[in-house]
């Protein structure tokens, strides 16, 4: 028996001539053997330590988190391991700027101690706790501190990445400083004036030692990239493989002028209304009012230059239609397939397919309803939207709720176990907007949320996010389930309190 | 209220909504790819002859094209040896043609723009037409093909004095007073970038595939899974396994590969068992695709043509009249399955020695990208059961290998049929079935 799961290398298992598939007994293989569960598992298994090096108030911290929470939303466990975290910890109370003068050689042992014990988690990470990426987020802008760092990655096989800030634009530093700076645990006072003058002075102290990566020479044979200005400029040097081409292109693409997504469903659609999932169905009555009443709030909000995008689905478009503005359709926005179970109600499924229903209900991320998708499946073929939405200014999408849900979990940073029960309920707008390291996230309800039918099933809700990164393994097989009737889960599988309630829409 | 709420309709072909009214929002170019491009846009080659900028621009075109981004070559290196810049004046009037009459998006102007002052026209003629420009200078260093069948000597001959003429009047693209144009410069065979104010998706696009391939030598095998159960009977989609003959092919496959003593071959699949099975014949590592999955017939999955004759014979005469758009309801286009193949593509590039087992309309589309085929051709690319495609990079383009392994098989390739009027006779849709069980 063979287990076969998504994108994951099979060490050549001698098997008979029948293929199974079986939700079980995943084969639990030694570090190196057990391959990621992305899509993209031709990854090599060395892990791999990014590197950030810049000058203070260069974007590096938000860089980093931005680009930890794509990787690890596409699947590719990622953590950031940030030196003033460690810094603080040894240094319980920062005084001034004078800690950090080259010359203050007391300051210098902690903060090299700093960086070893860092750099101990980081292993810690990458070779017991499941990790594939590291982000190294400190300035690292001394040679010396750059090859002790490459020292400690070849001593362990890891690969290493560069990513340097470079900028020389003030207002740009004024700008962080006054973003992120102002309200740093370093300063509690939050004396505006006071932190911009220390801090300042502080880059100084480390604009003494700088010396920038050199691509002619020193540093021709690293893999890296400079960003130039906030993305105005790049220069990439030997990208080693897939996830570094990954890391670039993603660092091109994303920008750092101030725009709002905003994400709501469809208006309510017939199937809605019968409960039934998935489907092609048209709005009902109130999904028309919907429709009407998000036009009125586009209006209100003065949106300039709104991109609107739908799926090709009818009950999206035809809410978009109502907005009587242009819209893009996706193709890749449509709502997960639900396979043999599309147009079915939750009733019908329990009945017909009381397994599946059970499974699902175990892994709700990574259950692929047969002949349809998972959860998983549909991150991967949603990457191209976050990609575009990163690189735009305003837009509106129009989805659907398991699509909403990946979307959000994109921008809150929510793990694959909280994503599939993240709720996104009909006639509801959520407002994305960037401030300082996070999103900010404001809801509006349309008018008739009291009385739509509430599509979110009761089901156990975790609220918070899991920062437990390490994947777990694998429930399901891969590809469509052989139209077989199996045993009956044995309850005991079953979790408890669980209960399925009727609801619509792929849930 | 809502008042008059437009009615949606089917466009039939393609399956997408649009509003039955024609209006200014509704005059959309109809595909079922989003498009980002609302200016063409000029990418200017620049730089010195023979140094792999012909290549890079083939390639481009080749790529952009077949992910759905109209793009026309426009090529200035002029057989006999001439500095005249009458030439270039007459290709930005084909320039201006492509993107207004020919709706095309992206021009790939390769010319040797080393003048400062051939490069001014071009800036002004974009800036006058509303174009997008992105310089590209790619200093790739390659054999030139341009010379390929020349005499050696010759050609030596007439490359120095080309490279020297040109060296008089080639000032590069200056870091600080060009920091304003886009531009991408590739130094030493690509492990370097330099990428200055790349402005949209398309650009974006362009940037990451040139960092994503290379020039080392390498071959891509291509090929179907064996022959399934349901290809026995004439069925198409489907999750079947393989057939007695399949399974033979499968370990024909075996000896084929190792037969040919590839190093470090990797074999990719989709996740469907046939292929699958294909594979663990083979006894090596396989990564499973999901993206390689066959192309989903929607509600005609399963069935015989026969069948789908019988049953939706309008959608049957669809497909023939427009097979590359045509989207089977509740399922997939060829356009569609394109762009969820872009990602294998890509990696595709990235790789050395890659074995695809895969699927028909996957490989059809997989073959059109490395073949250059256009949407018309894609769908009718002949890709027969228990036969592997070997395919090597060389000069602009690939050659194509063709190895039939010798174990039989069902025929799967229906060629389009004479009549594809929706009231034809059922014998006429159904006079090109393949024969089956």
């Amino acid at each position: 028996m063979s287990p076969l799961t998504c994108g994951v290398s099979l060490l050549s298992v001698p098997i008979g001539s029948e293929l199974e598939q079986c939700p079980a007994e995943w084969a639990e293989s030694s570090r190196g053997d057990l391959a990621m569960s992305t899509w993209a598992s031709y990854m090599t298994n060395s892990p791999t330590v990014i590197v950030m090096i810049g000058l203070p108030a260069r974007g590096k911290t938000y860089m980093s988190k931005k680009l930890t929470r794509y990787l690890n939303w596409i699947g590719v466990p990622t953590k950031v391991f940030n030196l003033g975290v460690y810094r603080r910890e040894a240094v319980r109370a920062y005084k001034s700027y004078d800690f950090f003068r080259h010359d203050n050689q007391e300051a210098m042992k902690i903060r090299k101690q700093c960086a070893l014990v860092a750099l101990q988690d980081v292993k810690a990470y990458l070779t017991e706790e499941g990790g594939q990426i590291a982000v190294f987020d400190a300035t690292n802008t001394t040679r010396e501190r750059r090859d002790l760092i490459q020292d400690f990655v070849k001593e362990n096989s890891f690969k290493v990445f560069f990513v340097e800030s470079v900028c020389d634009d003030p207002e740009v530093i004024a700008a962080n400083i006054l973003e992120v700076k102002v309200s740093s645990p370093d300063y509690p006072e939050r004396h505006r004036e006071r932190v911009m003058d220390d801090f300042l002075k502080r880059i100084e102290c480390y604009k003494v030692t700088y010396q920038p990566l050199d691509p002619d020479n020193y540093d021709k044979d690293l893999s890296f990239i400079k960003v130039i200005n906030v993305g105005r400029r790049f220069l990439v040097n030997r990208v080693q493989d897939y996830i570094q081409s990954k890391i670039v292109y993603y660092l091109m693409n994303i920008h750092v002028h101030s725009h709002s997504i905003y994400l709501c469903r469809h208006g309510e659609s017939n199937h809605n209304v019968e409960g039934r999932i998935g489907g092609d169905s048209e709005l009902s009555p109130r999904g028309k009012q919907f429709a009407h009443a998000l036009r009125s709030f586009i209006e209100e909000h003065q949106l300039s230059d709104l991109k609107v995008w739908t799926s090709q689905l009818r009950r999206t478009i035809q809410t978009a239609e109502e907005l009587r503005a242009p819209y893009e359709q996706w193709k890749i926005l449509n709502e997960i397939d639900a396979g043999v179970c599309e147009e079915m109600s939750y009733e019908m499924i329990q009945n017909t397919f009381p397994e599946e229903f059970a499974l699902r209900d175990q892994d709700k991320y990574h259950y692929r309803y047969p002949g349809g998708e998972s959860y998983q499946d549909l991150v991967q073929r949603l990457e191209p939207v976050i990609m575009e939405l990163e690189r735009q200014g305003n837009v509106l999408v129009v989805c659907h709720q398991a699509v909403m849900r990946c979307l959000l979990a994109y921008f809150l940073d929510k793990s694959a176990e909280d994503l599939p029960y993240m709720k996104c309920p009909l006639h509801t707008v959520l407002k994305l907007t960037p401030v300082a390291y996070v999103q900010t996230v404001q809801t509006f309800y349309g008018k008739m949320s009291r009385d739509s039918v509430l599509i979110h099933r009761r089901n156990s809700y975790t609220p918070l996010s899991s920062h437990d990164q390490v994947k777990r393994p694998r429930l399901y097989s891969a590809g469509n389930q052989p139209w077989l009737p199996l045993a009956p889960t044995p309850s005991a599988l079953m979790p408890e309190g669980r209960q399925s309630c009727i609801g619509s829409e792929s849930d | 209220m809502s008042g008059t709420q437009r009615t949606l309709t089917q466009n039939p072909l393609e399956k997408t909504w649009v509003p039955s009214l024609k209006t200014r929002l509704s005059q959309r170019r109809g595909s079922s790819v989003p498009q980002f491009t609302n200016s063409p846009t000029m990418i200017v080659m620049v730089g010195l002859p023979a140094r792999g900028k012909t290549y890079i621009s083939k390639k481009l075109t080749r790529y952009l094209n077949w992910i759905g981004v109209t793009t026309k070559g426009i090529n200035l290196t002029p057989q006999g040896f001439t500095r005249d810049s009458a030439c270039a004046i007459a290709a930005l009037k084909d320039v201006c043609d492509y993107f207004t009459r020919g709706q095309g998006q992206v021009v790939v102007f390769d010319a040797t723009n080393t003048t400062l002052e051939r490069r001014e026209v071009i800036r002004s003629f974009a800036k006058e037409n509303g174009y997008k420009v992105c310089y590209f200078l790619g200093q790739v260093k390659l054999t030139s093909p341009d010379y390929a069948d020349c005499d050696k000597e010759e050609a030596v001959a007439d490359f120095l004095k080309r490279i020297d003429c040109y060296k008089l009047t080639y000032v590069p693209l200056d870091d600080d007073k060009d920091r304003n144009l886009s531009y991408i410069k590739i130094f030493n065979v690509g492990s370097r970038y330099l990428v200055n104010q790349v402005q949209d998706h398309i650009q974006s696009r362009i940037v990451y595939y040139l960092m994503n391939i290379h020039v080392t030598p390498r071959s891509i095998y291509l090929c179907r899974h064996g022959e399934s159960e349901l290809n026995l009977v004439g069925r198409i989609g489907g999750d079947s396994g393989l057939s007695t003959g399949g399974a033979k092919f499968a370990s024909a496959l075996g000896a084929y590969l190792r037969g040919q003593c590839i190093s470090d071959l990797k074999v990719w699949t989709s996740h469907m068992k046939r292929t699958i099975q294909t594979a663990e014949a083979l006894g090596v590592q396989y990564e499973q695709w999901k993206a390689l999955n066959e192309i989903d017939a929607g509600v005609c999955e399963d069935m015989t043509y026969e069948e789908i004759q019988e049953n939706y014979p309008e959608e049957f005469a669809l497909r023939d009249q427009d097979k590359y758009r045509y989207r089977y309801p509740k399922g997939e286009s060829y356009e569609d399955l394109v762009q969820r193949l872009e990602p294998v593509i890509m990696e595709l590039e990235r790789q050395e020695n890659v074995l695809v087992i895969c699927h028909q309309a996957v490989m059809r589309c997989l073959l059109a990208y490395f073949l250059d085929k256009s949407a018309n051709e894609l769908p009718y690319l002949k890709c027969p059961l228990h036969t592997v495609l070997k395919l090597t990079p060389v000069a602009y383009g690939c050659k194509v290998e063709s190895v039939f392994l010798n174990i039989e098989a069902v025929n799967t390739h229906r060629d389009k049929p004479v009549n594809v009027d929706v009231d034809r006779e059922p014998a006429e849709a159904l006079e090109t079935v393949p024969d089956h069980v």
